[in-house]
């Protein structure tokens, strides 16, 4: 598969700008609530119209601006699974897969697909049912297997996880990974749930503001997110301004600290990040002495809130999270980090 | 007894529901659609005949389709003529009831999930199937409850029909301006008649709506 989007809109207070290779597999769009990400993938499927721009798949010319080329949504050929999955409330679980079968005109051709589909989603036991008497899992699946029957080239997933509540959510991460990957088909995946997007994508984009960030391996974005906005979308709690000390130091203001590198610092640094949960009182560098504030407990972890010694008045403390059964007897009085992981953030 | 005033009445009502079911859901529909300041002048001009007095409503028809007026004069040579006649009903019921379906419809619509029409889309249906089977299905409530009122409405109207076709006994005459007639002569009676039919058609109506409405709580749809 091939996706280019170049795209922009003018959106209330901010302009989404988008510009977005990519060549297929998973994708995750991470980010916060009302940054645009929905609108970037209803613009893809056809259902919102950009102000200006291109969008090319596997070749063919969606949308563009220039030339006046936009393709109603019917003859994009692009899936798309809605947050509260668009079943027709209307229509028995099959009769909405049906809907999907729309373009098949061949009578047995539509029905042995139907019947395919519900095999392999394991819809038998609920075919006849009407959308409410199903369960947020069912509902999920039925939607997915009436997306995939109309054989889409694309697959655009708009939080697919936010309408479950959380044990339900893990067990369908699972099931749907299974379909992706059963389906093989090139997917897009919208969420502003960091797990959800780790577990399920090879590749992710942050976005912020209405502007697509940055494109990386899943595992190397989330160990090296590069900018402050990525940093704080992959879960890193403490963040402050820093600047460049020498080849492998920063200096931390805020902090009163001066901490030493793995990677190189290059001149341009704006801010340093310190994961909450790689915090060490046993490491030999980078050791400075804490004051802790409070203690909030939580089912599997304690999370302890600290200053530096030297900490600048009215900045926010700093988070410290150790597994319950890893906490020590007594605090330490130094709490250090490895060089490897203070996480280097430059400007977007 | 000479039924033909309900007769008349009943075949005024359904005909200009009818009209105003098609009517005032195209119209619900094109309205939502429309920039802001053109949806708001369009809005008014399709609810005033709801706050003006029928009796206006008529004057207006009248402007438009009396015999002496242009487009009167050309329907005339057709042979249709709006004044006076038992389908000149269907006019003027028609235009005072428009309002209650158009609303309602609005109403019902704007209310709708998008998303459901939205990946109908995606899944290749066309918009036509998308209206009639998937928007108008989750709005039948609000629809149900529109065509209702404008039947109600349709059946009840006096001002405009009375200016438009007046009442021509065994011609005209529909319960309403039947009732007004007789009490203007006296015949009080017969007045009383025709209100307990009115009644009785009244309290049918409203048994109906109740009937359909907890049938489809049973049935579950939205």
């Amino acid at each position: 598969m091939s996706l280019s989007v170049h795209i922009k809109r003018k959106l209330g207070n901010f302009t989404l700008r988008i510009d977005l290779e990519y060549e297929g597999g998973i994708l995750g769009i991470l980010g916060a609530s009302g940054c645009g990400k929905s609108m970037t993938l209803k613009s893809i499927a056809g259902i919102e119209k950009p102000d200006e721009g291109r969008i090319v798949l596997n070749g063919r010319v969606l949308f563009d601006s220039e030339k006046r080329i936009n393709l109603k949504p019917q003859e994009r050929n692009v899936g798309y699974l809605f947050q509260n999955y668009a079943l027709f409330p209307n229509m028995t679980a099959e009769k909405n897969i049906l809907c999907g079968l729309s373009r098949e005109k061949d009578r047995t051709a539509r029905q042995k697909k139907l019947e395919d589909v519900i095999e392999a989603m394991e819809i038998q036991k609920f075919r006849k049912k009407y959308p409410h008497q199903l369960s947020g899992g069912q509902q999920q699946r039925v939607a997915l297997a009436r997306m995939l029957v109309s054989g889409p080239e694309l697959l655009l997933l708009d939080e697919p996880f936010s309408a479950l509540d959380a044990y339900l959510r893990e067990q369908l991460q699972t099931q749907v990974r299974h379909i992706l990957q059963k389906f093989g088909k090139d997917v897009i995946l919208v969420s502003h749930n960091r797990d959800e997007v780790y577990y399920l994508c090879c590749d992710v984009a942050v976005m912020d503001n209405g502007k697509l960030l940055k494109l990386a391996r899943t595992k190397k974005l989330f160990a090296d997110p590069g900018s402050r906005a990525a940093a704080i979308l992959t879960g890193c709690k403490n963040i402050a301004g820093a600047r460049k000390a020498g080849e492998y130091e920063v200096d931390v203001p805020e902090w009163g600290i001066c901490l030493k590198t793995a990677q190189p610092v290059r001149d341009d640094l704006c801010a340093v990040g310190l994961r909450a949960h790689y915090f060490n009182p046993k490491s030999r560098e980078n050791l400075f002495p804490v004051v802790y504030l409070a203690r909030r407990e939580e089912p599997f972890e304690v999370r302890m809130m600290f200053r530096y010694a030297g900490q600048q008045e009215g900045t926010p403390d700093l988070w410290w999270r150790i597994p319950k059964d890893r906490r020590p007897q007594q605090m330490p009085k130094m709490l250090g980090i490895a060089p490897q992981n203070v996480l280097l953030l430059y400007p977007e | 007894m000479d039924w033909y005033p309900l007769w008349n009445s009943v075949r005024i009502a359904a005909a200009s529901c009818v009209i105003v079911f098609f009517a005032g859901i195209a119209a619900a529909y094109y309205v939502a659609k429309l920039p802001r300041v053109l949806k708001g002048l369009l809005d008014v001009i399709f609810t005033l005949p709801m706050v003006l007095p029928p009796t206006v409503c008529g004057y207006f028809l009248l402007i438009l389709l009396g015999p002496r007026r242009p487009l009167g004069m050309f329907l005339a040579r057709y042979g249709i003529q709006f004044a006076m006649t038992w389908y000149g009903g269907i006019a003027a019921s028609a235009v005072v009831a428009f309002p209650l379906m158009y609303r309602t419809a609005r109403g019902a619509f704007e209310s709708f999930d998008l998303s459901l029409a939205y990946s109908g889309q995606t899944l290749g249906l066309s918009n036509t199937y998308i209206f009639w089977r998937i928007r108008m299905p989750a709005c039948r409530q609000g629809i149900l409850a529109g065509v209702v009122l404008a039947f109600a409405r349709a059946l009840g109207e006096y001002g405009a029909t009375s200016m438009l076709i007046g009442y021509v006994p065994g011609r005209t005459a529909t319960i309403s301006t039947t009732v007004y007639q007789l009490w203007r002569t006296n015949d009080e009676a017969g007045a009383f008649r025709w209100v307990m039919v009115n009644l009785v058609i009244s309290a049918v109506i409203l048994l109906t709506v109740n009937m359909l409405e907890s049938k489809n709580r049973k049935a579950g749809g939205t």
